[in-house]
């Protein structure tokens, strides 16, 4: 995304309106989200039913989260020093390029060119199966979903379900354009046991497995890592060499502060009390242990994440823990889609978090596509004021604070948008001129005026607004309502 | 300290009309100070005031929105409790004026203000304890949850409370009542493809219930969904919910 010299993705004709408005026009993509996304509401809204257990939850999981970026520095310090105790390897990576680096040096030494990919949304951000096969090294993704869109070409279009937007028939008929010998089957048992047939084999010969971390625990060097498919499991156990990625916010103080997080997390994920599989990995193959890899080794990825963390508003973005419920209950996600974003990270969160990794000039657009309707931070269960954020980010872009740490800021100022705000101040911010503005809206407003502009926008789908006759400030006075 | 009147009540109220109201649905306006008055209440109207400032707020132009808000914050002196018939610019005041004052000259009156700001149902509802006799014939009617009615002010049992009390009112509910209209202010505009398949399906929802009236306390969400039933040939019309339980509880 935005290689040096390419216009920036939230521009012109192939800014986020385009592709959002290309999205709107498929019914596929319309239909698809709906469907998933009502379904993932409703299943997160069952377990959730009690709204004082629901309350009391999210307080816990807000308040874990606060207290662990209250110490980020000192926590990853201790999270190093003990899985080194523990003989996990720990890199620090401030780029993705850095974090690429770090993995193709550690697959080269081994010699290993066949890796196995758990499901990582840090290796989306390092765009790390190009690199990897641009260097020779075959990295096949192991949870179906990312398989899937892996055999397609594609990038995840949800942070949790990553195919979210094929439906079972798009998926059949890549599978039997894609995969050798696979009988043609719209059954998701069948699919599902294909792609399975096809991973076994992949297990077996891998050199390296690399996975994403859901929780570093600090005091005892603990990787958690949770799945539904075994997948992630086979990954980080069968082959020798367990390469994982983590975004360096991901950490937490204790042992205990991981159930309270897991819990939220797959509640308002997928709408799961527990998921099939909960990793704890807390190091390589011990002598006289039966399996297990050999080395472990921890990425820790930075990618602008101090940059946030230096501003005591924006610094709670990283408080998020990666549920994805913000985007299911999204009314704009739900009709573009992950893919209209041309981001990592979709959706509301996405939006807070794409513009400060990218800057705030080049992905502008991204904090103003919301309503603020505020449904994302109604559901986010760790309370981060996502709308808030969109707005603090909105005045980010268009004005150059003293003092601010926002990548980009200012840098999408707009002489005339500016204008239109101090001409708003001047008609607004006077009860004389407001006068004059109300006269000329309820005496002319009825006028047939072209259609250009915002009001050609509103009017595509809408009747134009009429003005009343007569304002309030009028008929109050007539009817003797008091002004003081 | 609030001047009391008889059982608890304040004896003078301030209304602020939001300037949506004022300039597109100010019977909705008068409905909402006529339904204070008709408590017995005094209600004073600033005539110098104009709009909350969210617009420029909600788009990350602050020192606009913070010298448009200080007009409307100087014209509320008295500690009188402020009523404003929309669940939006209630929740920008409550919610927002703190922190956009935070620091300024005036930012004890700006709290002063957030702190006595109510949205017109829920003070009918949670302050004066209203009970409404319904004198209207059978109607059906859908009711829209603002956004930011429900999460900026905290807004949602009360409107529903009231239209419990009119006998002759259904009240059908809404299909996917907590979605986003597509409104949002300028995002109608910057937006105009997202938000119009937002308002289009609402408007369908709206159609669905065969519901007469849409009700709402929100004026931006009114002329968003009332534009698009228009256009769609709906018979259902839109309707500020102020307006509404004045012509079902008026006295002939
Ligand atoms: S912002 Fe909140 S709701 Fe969205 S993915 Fe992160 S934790 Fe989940």
């Amino acid at each position: 995304m935005g290689a040096d010299g390419a216009p920036p993705p939230g521009a012109g004709a192939h800014g986020f309106r385009a592709r959002a408005t290309a999205a709107l026009g498929d019914p596929q993509v319309r239909a698809n989200f709906r469907r998933a996304m009502d379904g993932l509401m409703a299943k997160r809204a069952a377990l959730f039913a009690d709204p004082a257990e629901w309350r009391a939850m999210r307080a816990l999981g807000a308040s874990i989260r606060a207290r662990t970026l209250a110490r980020l520095p000192e926590l990853l310090e201790r999270l190093e020093e003990r899985c080194r105790a523990n003989g996990i390897e720990v890199h620090w990576a401030e780029t993705t390029a850095e974090a690429n680096e770090v993995v193709l040096d550690l697959l080269r030494a081994r010699g290993a060119t066949r890796v196995v990919k758990g499901k990582s949304m840090v290796s989306e951000e390092m765009h790390l199966n190009d690199f990897l096969e641009a260097h020779g090294v075959e990295s096949l993704e192991s949870d179906l979903g990312e398989y899937v869109i892996q055999l397609d070409g594609e990038t995840p279009s949800h942070i949790i379900m990553p195919a979210i937007h094929k439906d079972r028939q798009q998926i059949a008929r890549l599978f039997g354009r894609k995969i050798r010998d696979a009988a043609y089957s719209e059954d998701v048992d069948e699919l599902t046991a294909t792609a399975r047939r096809v991973l076994r084999r992949k297990f077996e010969e891998a050199d390296a497995g690399i996975s994403g971390v859901n929780c570093a625990v600090a005091e005892t060097g603990t990787l958690v890592l949770i799945e539904n498919e075994g997948n992630g499991r086979m990954s980080t156990h069968v082959p020798p060499l367990h390469v994982a990625l983590m975004g360096l916010e991901k950490v937490v103080e204790r042992l205990e502060d991981v159930p309270p997080l897991l819990s939220l997390l797959t509640r308002s994920a997928t709408g799961q009390l527990v998921t099939t599989y909960v990793n704890m990995i807390s190091g390589p193959r011990s002598p006289g242990e039966k399996d297990g890899p050999r080395e472990v080794h921890l990425v820790v990825l930075d990618n602008g994440r101090s940059r946030i963390y230096e501003d005591e508003e924006l610094a709670v973005t990283l408080r998020c823990i990666r549920c994805g419920a913000c985007m299911n209950h999204c009314p704009v996600y739900t009709r573009v889609g992950g893919h209209a974003y041309d981001a990592v990270y979709p959706g509301p969160i996405g939006k807070v978090l794409t513009p400060q990794m990218e800057g705030v000039d080049r992905r502008h657009e991204l904090p103003h596509a919301s309503s603020l309707c505020g449904a994302c931070a109604e559901v986010c269960p760790v309370e981060i004021p996502i709308t808030r954020l969109l707005v603090r980010l909105r005045a980010e872009a268009s004005t150059r604070r003293v003092g601010s740490t926002v990548l980009g800021a200012g840098g999408a100022r707009s002489g005339g948008e500016a204008l239109s705000w101090r001409l708003w101040k001047r008609a607004f911010g006077s009860p004389g001129a407001y006068r004059l503005v109300s006269w000329l809206a309820t005496r002319l407003g009825r006028l047939p005026v072209p259609r250009l502009g915002p009001l050609r926008a509103w009017t595509s789908v809408r009747t134009a607004p009429r003005p009343a006759r007569r304002s309030l400030h009028e008929l109050a006075r007539e009817k003797g309502v008091p002004d003081a | 300290m609030e001047e009391v009147g008889a059982n608890g009540r304040p004896g003078t109220v301030y209304f602020f009309g939001t300037c949506l109201v004022d300039l597109f649905f100010p019977e909705a306006g008068l409905a909402g100070i006529e339904l204070l008055r008709r408590e017995g209440l005094r209600v004073v109207y600033p005539q110098a005031q104009t709009c909350c400032g969210q617009p420029a707020f909600n788009c990350g132009y602050r020192d606009e929105a913070l010298s448009v808000a200080r007009a409307q914050v100087a014209l509320f002196p008295e500690p009188w409790p402020v009523v404003v018939p929309s669940g939006s610019c209630a929740g920008m005041i409550r919610t927002h004026y703190p922190e956009l004052f935070a620091g300024e000259p005036d930012e004890a009156a700006a709290r002063g203000l957030a702190g006595r700001v109510h949205e017109l149902t829920e003070f009918l509802v949670d302050v004066l304890h209203v009970s409404l006799v319904d004198r209207g014939e059978p109607v059906k009617v859908t009711w829209h949850a603002s956004c930011h009615a429900m999460r900026e002010a905290g807004v949602a049992a009360q409107p529903k409370a009231l239209l419990a009390q009119l006998a002759n009112v259904e009240l059908v509910p809404l299909g996917r009542e907590r979605e986003c209209c597509g409104f949002g202010g300028t995002f109608s505009v910057r937006e105009p493809e997202i938000s119009a398949a937002m308002v289009e399906d609402k408007a369908a929802d709206v159609a669905a219930t065969g519901a007469a009236l849409v009700l709402s306390g929100d004026g931006g969400c009114l002329l968003n969904v009332g534009g698009a039933l228009e256009r769609q040939g709906s018979r259902a019309r839109p309707r500020h919910v102020a307006e509404f339980l004045l012509e079902r509880t008026r006295g002939r």
